[in-house]
């Protein structure tokens, strides 16, 4: 066994570093005992007792730094007396300021943050309504994004946000446009002069992205959740948002889209659009005009875009099937006739509400239309794959295109699909890129139903703008490149679908076109 | 309807609680946005976060009890000694740290102590006889903290010792007018403290309770008072967190109190032996911090619903809390053990459970809690100040206020985090970080290291659902 030590003169150390020194020390391969003490009366009597004391080191006083080592060889106690002096040398990085960690909570966040004024909140839905509650009653209105929130605890949060004048958009508000800030899911469009009352997210995006093709903007864009309009909830942030709409000196014109109203809910809504004091829309989809109406009822997400944009721009406006119906014969043309192609359509949507307005748009013309469910004696069926049930443990479409790559090209195999129906949803926090696996994808499917002679047509639309950061002529040429045919909104596209399965429609919606 | 809430909205600025694409988005469009670590609150146990979102009656009382402890005024007023003066004290009794604990359940280190004291009180004439009569139920043993008193380590306080008395001077509607008491420092090393018991430990004991004691008396008296609150405060500001570092605030004592200990006793020889002890022990004023925050924190002791931590204490066997609305109700679990640095010869198997008092310190928000403020002593959060300044903001995610008096310049002079709340501890899932000195296990050899660790959950866990069953929530 071998004593070695070493005297740093004036060489001062905190004690604590010194410990974590000697604990280093203590680690090296063949050292039994070590110490690194300054020379104080004390530290002597401690190295004295830990037997590690010596001749060199009983000179040093106070200001001395004395280093000790017990080891199994010379070798070894040389090593750690120069590990030791490399160790106290050696200079720490400088860690800079990033040394919050970030808030625990709510309240943390509000510590960092004091002039926070509205709370984003995307926990899972059996906490959302705690973070909710929180967030209000420390005076923030709320952007909640979590689904799965029951409905009795919605009634509580939006009751305590009136009571607050709060907005609590949400449950399941996916979008959200306040005051030319954009919120979750959502399209860039520029400032305008529509107001949107929305009880979905894609609803919202698919009318603003709509209306800024037609040269409108969006004022203010308010998510209400899917259930507002319910007995439960009793349509408490629809009326909010549109007395909020209503003096908003920015919005000119008010859109409500909804889910159809509850029969006591409805008599309220039709007060408060009676009173706005600017011209409305409503699209309540699957909801025909009330008998005595106010504002203008229209039945597409297309519509509510294009009647908002001819009441702002004080032009005439009605509903048509297709924007183009030349362009639709043309392409009908190209196609020409389908030998070989399956019975079905396959709509693979990614945004519920325009997987919903499918439904609701193809069902009078192809008949009974399975939802999500496996249909039995229908050839078609419209899946909604941002549903919970395929969302389980995986992202959501919009955030991977992947998942619904695979439906596409199971379709590709499949002897039934003769038509699939698809939506793209571009938009901030949407997918860099949702047009390409989508393109490989239907490039795929059609290679693969060719080989079989059966023709798949696939029919796309895209929720989208030029100023989206996917780009929204780059992304319709991908899928155009790939052989879909992109119609400029989900009802034409839905239209055009249903025209190559029931080619008949067209007396009813192309009457004129050459 | 007060105002368009849109209006109110003007320049977005949001909290982002859940997936952080949210917040990127908000800061690309150039907005701020403030990200939250979000994870289950309670540790996904629903039913505990539904009762905890329950108990917002709660935060009236806080709000209540914590001005009381921002009021605190800790005055260092006189030394006694014990039995003259700490409320309940008698003959055969020795006061301990932490919560309530028998012979048979002492660790090494408390039993060690309790012999030093039978011996020093001249109970028994050796460590057998003195043994016997700790087992055999002759002396009675209370928690320092049922006689508000506190203990660094086994906080062993027997009738002849000198204490110091602390008095809290804020006025009497705010909790003001109540004492602590607490025992003085002997030093490093083989100490009562730490369980060590041998002739020199009782011979130091005897000469502080003969000779120092009566000296710093006739110092304090000399003085009318010294503002403990104030001495903390330019502490923390010369980098002490007051529990493992006390080298300012013991400099600074040393300083305030030299000319009036000269004046007062006037024996050379006699000022001499006592500023060569107090120069001697970098931790002296512990003994001062402690029995101030004990003072501090009983101001605010009983308010109704009142969720705020006033004791955290262990006694090497058991970790234990009090909450202000429970009253005088401890709610246990098995002290944990540090993981620390250890002087030479020892190591982390020869350390016993955490024990002492001195988490009144944390309690109050200093100690771990202040790490950020202490850069010396950063090698027991990892080695770097980002680490300890980590440590310390973390503490303000459990605790309910500020101090207004104890700021930390490295975060701005922000107040350090004060005030422990057994909701935000269990919704969080964060656990009070306490700095310790760090005990042998076996009686009689004393310190052996220093270290850090984090409080148990289980007292907060059970604190809170008897809290909540008491509100009838």
């Amino acid at each position: 066994m071998v004593l070695k030590s070493l005297v740093l003169p004036s060489f001062y150390q905190d004690s604590v570093a010194l410990m974590r020194v000697a604990q280093a020390l203590r680690g090296e391969k063949g050292v039994r005992e070590a110490a690194a003490l300054m020379g104080t009366p004390s530290n002597h009597a401690i190295l004295e007792q830990a037997g590690l004391a010596r001749a060199l080191g009983r000179e040093a006083g106070p200001n001395d730094l004395i280093l000790a080592v017990r080891a199994e060889s010379e070798a070894a106690a040389e090593r750690a007396l120069a590990a030791a002096r490399e160790l106290l040398s050696r200079r720490r990085a400088v860690s800079g300021q990033g040394t919050a960690p970030a808030p625990r909570s709510l309240d943390g966040a509000l510590r960092l943050l004091p002039g926070a004024n509205l709370a984003a909140i995307s926990v899972p839905g059996a906490f959302a309504r705690r973070e909710a509650m929180k967030a209000l009653r420390r005076g923030l209105h709320v952007f909640l994004f979590s689904d799965n929130v029951p409905v009795e605890a919605e009634a509580d949060l939006k009751r305590e946000a009136l009571a607050r004048g709060l907005l609590c958009m949400g449950p399941d508000c996916g979008t959200a446009y306040l005051n030319g800030t954009l919120l979750g899911f959502a399209n860039v469009v520029p400032p305008g002069r529509a107001g949107i009352v929305a009880a979905s997210g894609t609803g919202l995006q698919a009318v603003a992205s709509r209306l800024a093709a037609l040269g409108e903007g969006v004022s203010q864009g308010i998510g209400t959740g899917g259930r507002d309009l319910t007995a439960r909830v009793g349509g408490a942030m629809t009326l909010f948002a549109l007395e909020a709409l209503k003096t908003d000196p920015g919005t000119e014109a008010v859109v409500l889209l909804s889910k159809p109203p509850d029969a006591d809910v409805l008599p309220r809504l039709e007060s408060a659009l009676g009173s706005l004091g600017k011209p409305a829309v409503v699209c309540c989809l699957g909801a025909g005009p009330p008998a005595r109406g106010a504002g203008l009822w229209v039945e597409t997400l297309e519509d509510a875009a294009g009647a908002a944009a001819a009441l702002l721009q004080k032009k005439p406006w009605s509903p048509r099937p297709f924007a183009d119906p030349k362009d639709i014969r043309a392409r009908l043309a190209r196609l020409g006739r389908g030998s070989g192609a399956g019975p079905g359509l396959l709509g693979l949507y990614t945004g519920g509400t325009l997987a919903h307005e499918a439904h609701l748009l193809l069902e009078p013309h192809l008949g009974w239309i399975p939802f999500n469910e496996e249909g039995g004696s229908s050839p078609h069926r419209i899946v909604d794959l941002g549903d919970d049930a395929y969302t389980v443990g995986k992202p959501h479409p919009m955030l991977d295109p992947e998942a619904r790559a695979e439906w596409v090209r199971r379709a590709g195999r499949s002897r039934d699909a003769g038509v699939l129906l698809l939506d793209l949803v571009l938009g901030k926090a949407a997918h860099p890129d949702p047009a390409g696996a989508l393109a490989e994808a239907v490039k795929e499917a059609r290679a693969e139903a060719a080989k079989e002679g059966r023709r798949l047509v696939a029919v796309a639309s895209v929720v989208g703008t030029a100023s989206d950061p996917q780009g929204l002529a780059g992304q319709v040429a991908r899928l155009e490149a790939a052989g879909a045919e992109v119609l400029p909104s989900n009802a034409q596209a839905c239209r055009f679908a249903a025209l190559l399965l029931k080619p008949g429609l067209a007396e009813k919606w192309l009457k004129g076109a050459a | 309807m007060s105002g368009n809430p849109l209006s109110l909205l003007e320049g977005v600025r949001v909290a982002n609680v859940g997936a952080e694409l949210f917040a990127e988005s908000i800061r690309a469009q150039g907005g701020r946005a403030a990200q939250v670590d979000w994870k289950p609150p309670a540790g996904g146990d629903r039913q505990t976060a539904g009762i905890i979102e329950r108990m917002s009656a709660c935060d009236e009382a806080n709000e209540r009890a914590a001005e009381r402890l921002q009021a605190a005024r800790p005055t260092w007023i006189d030394v006694a000694t014990a039995k003259d003066v700490i409320p309940g004290m008698q003959d055969r009794m020795i006061l301990h740290s932490g919560p309530p604990i028998a012979w048979e359940r002492m660790s090494g280190p408390m039993r060690g102590a309790v012999v030093g004291a039978i011996l020093l009180e001249g109970w028994a004439k050796d460590e057998r006889e003195a043994e016997r009569l700790g087992a055999n139920g002759e002396i009675s043993f209370e928690p320092c903290h049922h006689h508000s008193s506190v203990g660094p380590m086994a906080g062993v306080t027997s009738p002849s010792m000198p204490v110091n008395v602390i008095e809290n001077q804020a006025p009497p509607e705010l909790g003001g007018g109540n004492r602590a008491y607490c025992n003085l420092n002997e030093g490093l090393g083989k100490v009562l403290r730490y369980g060590a018991y041998s002739p020199e430990v009782l011979d130091r004991l005897r000469w502080m309770r003969e000779e120092l004691g009566p000296a710093l008396r006739a110092t304090i008296r000399a003085m009318g008072g010294l503002d403990i609150k104030n001495l903390i405060a330019r502490a923390i500001h010369m980098g002490d967190e007051v529990h493992n570092r006390n080298l300012a605030a013991t400099a600074t004592f040393i300083r305030m109190t030299m000319p009036h200990l000269a004046d007062a006793v006037g024996d050379g020889k006699l000022v001499a032996r006592a500023a060569r002890f107090i120069s001697g022990n970098d931790h002296f004023f512990l003994n001062y911090g402690m029995p101030s925050a004990k003072a501090s924190l009983e101001a605010m002791r009983g308010v109704e619903n009142c969720s705020l931590v006033y004791t955290m204490a262990r006694n090497g066997t058991d970790f234990g809390i009090r909450v202000s609305g429970l009253g005088e109700r401890w709610f246990t679990a098995p002290a944990k053990m540090p993981i620390g640095l250890f002087f030479p010869g020892f190591r982390q198997e020869d350390a016993n459970p955490d024990i002492g008092d001195s988490a009144i310190m944390e309690t109050l928000g200093l100690g771990g809690f202040v790490m950020g403020a202490a850069p010396a002593i950063v090698q027991f959060v990892g080695g770097t100040p980002a680490e300890a300044l980590r440590a310390t903001n973390e503490m303000y995610g459990i605790t309910w206020t500020r101090s207004r008096d104890y700021t930390l310049p490295v975060l701005e002079f922000a107040g350090a985090p004060m005030a422990i709340d057994v909701r935000k501890v269990v919704e969080t899932n964060v656990l009070p970080i306490i700095n310790t000195g760090i005990a042998h296990r076996q009686a009689g050899i004393g310190q052996i290291g220093a270290g850090i660790l984090r409080a148990p959950e289980a007292p907060f866990r059970e604190a809170l659902l008897a809290l909540a069953e008491k509100m009838g929530v």
